[in-house]
């Protein structure tokens, strides 16, 4: 963070072409030479409610929402309802502005649109700026979008009064309007973008100190969200296959894939549910094809018996689970991170499956192809757990990430000439299920490969895959089974790069520990607590089965005492790790919160100071949980 | 070349190389309607030239749901109701499988009636054998969605207040563009549909009536049985939507009257199939897509190539 960032939030109805025009404005500033971050916020509503997006830019990397934001542009919600203080959603033509103002920064510079907005409306609005240093700029960009097209188009308006009072070079804005748009609509905005820039350019008189940051990049970026890297992953590993059903936030994956596949040779299905959407990933996968689905909750709560399925017969799949705040339909648009038991226990019987948590979208990319590779190699399903956080920041990588050899390999799945060669039963059947090789994993045949037939079954089954209840097949079955965990775990404690993130000096006296999304927002908030003077390391953890046991110890036992951030009110990873580890309670506190809001570094910082001195107070909305014992 | 030489291979077949090695011996109820469906299966494919390993069969839950147990091929047996979504997602993933799905009645028109519904909307190239005993077998003679109005149970000790199902008009709604009922006591009319549904490229539907002489005692044994395509008394055109609707309905009510109609009473030749449509509107390879994972030339498309659209 530095004094110069720009924390920039755009604000309206939804409808109101929030998400487009900010997308447009983090690109720009991208292409400026800045780092991007955007933090999305949003109701479950197809038109209106409160809706901001807020984009974060500085010559420094940015991985993280900021503290508050310094500029406000108010749309004004075109689609409110209800225009009276005392219905039931309260005032919504106003909101834009008064939902927004208790976050703005002092010193935080105001532009709305005066076309729809009475400033009057909103109460003590002069005052209030005068106490906070605010900038207020009311602009009728209703008006200007009428006059040169139609009044939609007021969010190019506030883009060009952003640039002016901002002294940003408008030209990248012009780019990526030319690159969206064409004819009489492109023609439109330009006139509309301009004209709003020079106006505010020629006849308002700047008070505030805010400019746009100025940077460059060594490198070409490129803007995506971690749902962008999740798809991505996945095509680089081959996956030609996904089934799903709607659901927020995981139709973003869903989305992205669909457009893809047909394109590049794959198949895309939008079924009846959630349960065929898991039977159609394993009937896929079962017959050679490299298959995803995967769902938020909800639906993932209907895919616990195909995903039991895949777990018995070894089939490999990959799931995508997108949480969302529940219990039940929660808060469909917002994040949370309280479906991490879910993701790991449900299903029928002992757990058998792996488990991921990426922690950004970089991660996002390294994971779901880590997914892949294990879920073929292994025979087992993997599950990619992330959330809407993640799923819908927007975020710039070096395009040279992406810069990768693809892995189609499907795995411990054999050839004809593999199949003629390998055991069979007297019978002629094939044993699929036999010891296997030294990690446990039964080479596979799939339909129409001669020679390969088996029997695929949930029931507990011999070699050859028949119906077998006979006690020592039974113990051996499952024991071979689960003991592949054991072995992924081995694998992966050796691999060259950890999927856990290790974060700050080596030798400090304190640890967060983090799992998923949080995980940039506690590294930020690990170096604002060193610069103060405290000595603190983070461990952001992304396998959560099979556990990884000795880093996760080695950290912790490194530190005095430890703080588990995560997003959900029962301190479900804080949990985990103590029955995966059988001790360490008198040193985990839990730092939580489950209002729907990503953590703010601030929050941490706040939250860990709790931890250390007893400061009295953490922050609204947030949940101090003392370690047992304290 | 293909790396499933199984795939249209062309030699003699013979029935027995469908008896498995490892249970030719089924573990149902002497006097099952299942020995039937078992027996015509093994029949018909011999007829229809499909070989073991080109065949996948997808059953469900319950005594139906052993079949692929009795019948050497390549075998899923999965979760109750779920058969028809991993058999047509075989079928997407390599449209030279023979893929043919079973299960019972609770087991495809109760818990799985939805997949029932969009597998015959889409039309998916498969055969799908419903084993209609009009009762739960397995978990010892519960009521059933196709469970008389009236029949007592242990679960309706007073007798059903439902109306059962009604199979054939039900698929006939959703879309498939074979529906055929026969029965176990009928067994050549039951290869002879078996092997029709099978060369039948789209969803074929059976409703195959499975007496249970255990748990089902009361139920008829489905004898004398009709075929109303050799009776004079019924007359109607099987490919006329409407005409088919109507001889459903009556064939389904006259069922509870003791009096069993059987036959192929709707098909749609001239229907494409799901895959053909999702082909023809570009939403799915030409090639088989499971064959792309054992070409070991095969070009495998990156995301890399896609970054233009983030820069």
């Amino acid at each position: 963070m530095t004094d110069t960032e720009l924390m920039w939030r755009i604000a309206g109805g939804s409808g109101d072409g929030i998400d487009s025009t900010s997308q447009n404005f983090a690109k720009a500033l991208m292409r400026a030479g800045l780092n991007v971050f955007t933090h999305r916020h949003y109701p479950s509503r197809i038109r209106g409610g409160h809706t901001y997006v807020e984009v974060r830019a500085d010559s420094e990397p940015v991985r993280s929402r900021g503290d508050g934001f310094n500029f406000l542009l108010a749309l004004g919600d075109s689609f409110a309802r209800n225009p009276s203080e005392d219905a039931f959603y309260g005032d919504e033509e106003v909101k834009p502005l008064t939902e927004n103002l208790d976050e703005l920064n002092e010193g935080g510079v105001i532009v709305y649109d005066e076309g729809l907005l009475e400033g009057d409306d909103v109460a003590n609005l002069n005052e209030r700026a005068e106490e906070n240093d605010w900038h207020v700029y009311p602009l009728d960009l209703r008006g200007l979008a009428r006059e040169h097209g139609r009044e939609v188009m007021r969010n190019t308006a506030g883009v060009g009064a952003t640039a002016a009072l901002l002294d940003m070079d408008i030209t990248h804005i012009e780019d990526l309007m030319e690159d969206a748009m064409s004819g009489d609509v492109l023609e439109a905005n330009l006139q509309i973008l301009e004209e709003a820039y020079e106006d505010v350019k020629d006849n308002y008189e700047f008070t505030h100190d805010l400019r746009a940051p100025t940077g460059e990049h060594d490198e070409q970026q490129v803007l995506l969200s971690g749902s962008n890297a999740i798809a991505y992953g996945a095509i680089d590993e081959g996956c030609r296959f996904i089934a799903g059903y709607p659901m927020t936030p995981w139709t973003d994956v869903f989305t992205i894939m669909s457009q893809h596949l047909p394109d590049i040779g794959g198949i895309s299905e939008q079924v009846e549910d959630e349960i065929a959407a898991a039977a159609l990933a394993i009937g896929a996968s079962h017959t050679g094809v490299k298959a995803m689905s995967g769902s938020s909750g909800g639906g993932f709560a209907l895919m616990s018996e195909p995903l039991g399925l895949a777990e018995m017969t070894e089939t490999p799949l990959v799931l995508i689970e997108a949480m969302r705040a529940g219990p039940s339909t929660g808060m469909p648009t917002k994040p949370e991170q309280a479906d991490l038991e879910h993701v790991l226990y449900t299903s029928q019987g002992d757990s058998t499956r792996v488990v991921f948590a990426p922690g950004n979208i970089r991660e996002c990319y390294d994971q779901i192809r880590a997914a892949f590779r294990i879920a073929y190699e292994y025979q087992i399903p993997s599950i990619l757990v992330y959330d809407q956080k993640l799923q819908g920041e927007l975020r710039n990588v070096d395009e040279s990430f992406f810069d990768r050899e693809p892995n189609a390999d499907p795995g411990t799945t054999m050839t004809e000439e593999e199949i003629a060669e390998a055991a069979h039963h007297a019978s002629g059947k094939f044993q699929r299920f036999g010891e296997g090789d030294e990690n446990g994993v039964s080479p596979r045949s799939v339909p129409g490969q001669k020679g390969g037939r088996f029997l695929a079954t949930g029931n507990e089954h011999s070699p050859e895959g028949h119906i077998s209840e006979d006690t020592e097949n039974r113990v051996r079955q499952m024991d071979r089974r689960l003991g592949k965990l054991d072995t992924i775990r081995e694998e992966l404690d050796g691999a060259d790069d950890s999927h856990q993130t290790y974060y700050g000096p080596d030798t400090a006296e304190y640890g967060i520990m983090v799992w998923g999304s949080h995980q940039d927002t506690v590294f930020e908030a690990v170096d604002r607590l060193n610069d103060a003077g405290h000595s603190v390391k983070a461990l952001g953890v992304s396998d959560l089965m099979p556990y990884p046991e000795a880093e996760v110890t080695e950290f912790i036992e490194s530190v005095e005492e430890c703080l588990v951030v995560e997003m959900n009110a029962t301190a479900q990873f804080r949990g985990l790790t103590q029955k995966e580890l059988g001790r360490f309670g008198p040193k985990l506190n839990s730092f939580l919160k489950y209002n729907g809001e990503p953590f703010e570094p601030y929050e941490v910082v706040e939250g860990f100071e709790r931890t250390v001195d007893g400061a009295p107070d953490v922050p609204e909305g947030t949940k101090f949980v003392p370690a047992a014992g304290d | 070349m293909s790396a499933f030489s199984a795939i249209d291979e062309e030699r003699e077949i013979d029935r027995d190389e469908f008896t498995p090695g490892i249970e030719p011996q089924p573990t149902w109820c002497p006097g099952c309607g299942d020995f039937g469906v078992l027996k015509a299966l093994k029949q018909a494919m011999p007829e229809v030239g499909r070989t073991p390993d080109e065949t996948l069969l997808v059953t469900g839950i319950g005594c139906s749901g052993k079949l692929n147990s009795y019948f050497e091929s390549y075998g899923f047996h999965t979760i109750h109701g779920r058969s028809l979504p991993v058999a047509r997602a075989a079928k997407l993933a390599n449209p030279g499988l023979e893929v043919i799905a079973a299960g019972g009645d609770g087991d495809g028109y109760g818990i799985g009636g939805n997949h029932f519904i969009h597998t015959a909307r889409e039309n998916h190239d498969m055969t799908y054998i419903v084993f209609n005993n009009e009762i739960f077998g397995l978990t010892k003679g519960q009521t059933s969605p196709t469970s008389p109005k009236g029949h007592k149970s242990k679960t309706q000790p007073h007798g059903s207040a439902k109306q059962p199902i009604r199979p054939l008009s039900q698929s006939l709604t959703a879309g498939a563009s074979y529906v055929a009922r026969t029965a176990a006591v009928n067994p050549n009319q039951a290869k002879e549909i078996i092997a029709e549904a099978i060369e039948h490229d789209g969803f074929a539907h059976i409703d195959f009536l499975t007496q249970c002489p255990t748990w089902n005692k009361d139920a008829k044994q489905y004898v004398p049985y009709v075929d109303v395509q050799q009776s004079d008394d019924y007359d109607f055109d099987v490919t006329d939507r409407e005409e088919a609707g109507k001889m459903m309905y009556e064939v389904e009510s006259k069922l509870h009257e003791g009096e069993v109609l059987t036959g192929r009473f709707y098909r749609d030749d001239d229907r494409m199939s799901y895959g053909e449509e999702k082909r023809a509107v570009g939403e799915m390879p030409d090639d088989p897509l499971a064959e792309r994972y054992f070409d070991e030339d095969a070009e495998w498309e990156r995301s890399a190539d896609l970054m233009h659209y983030h820069r």
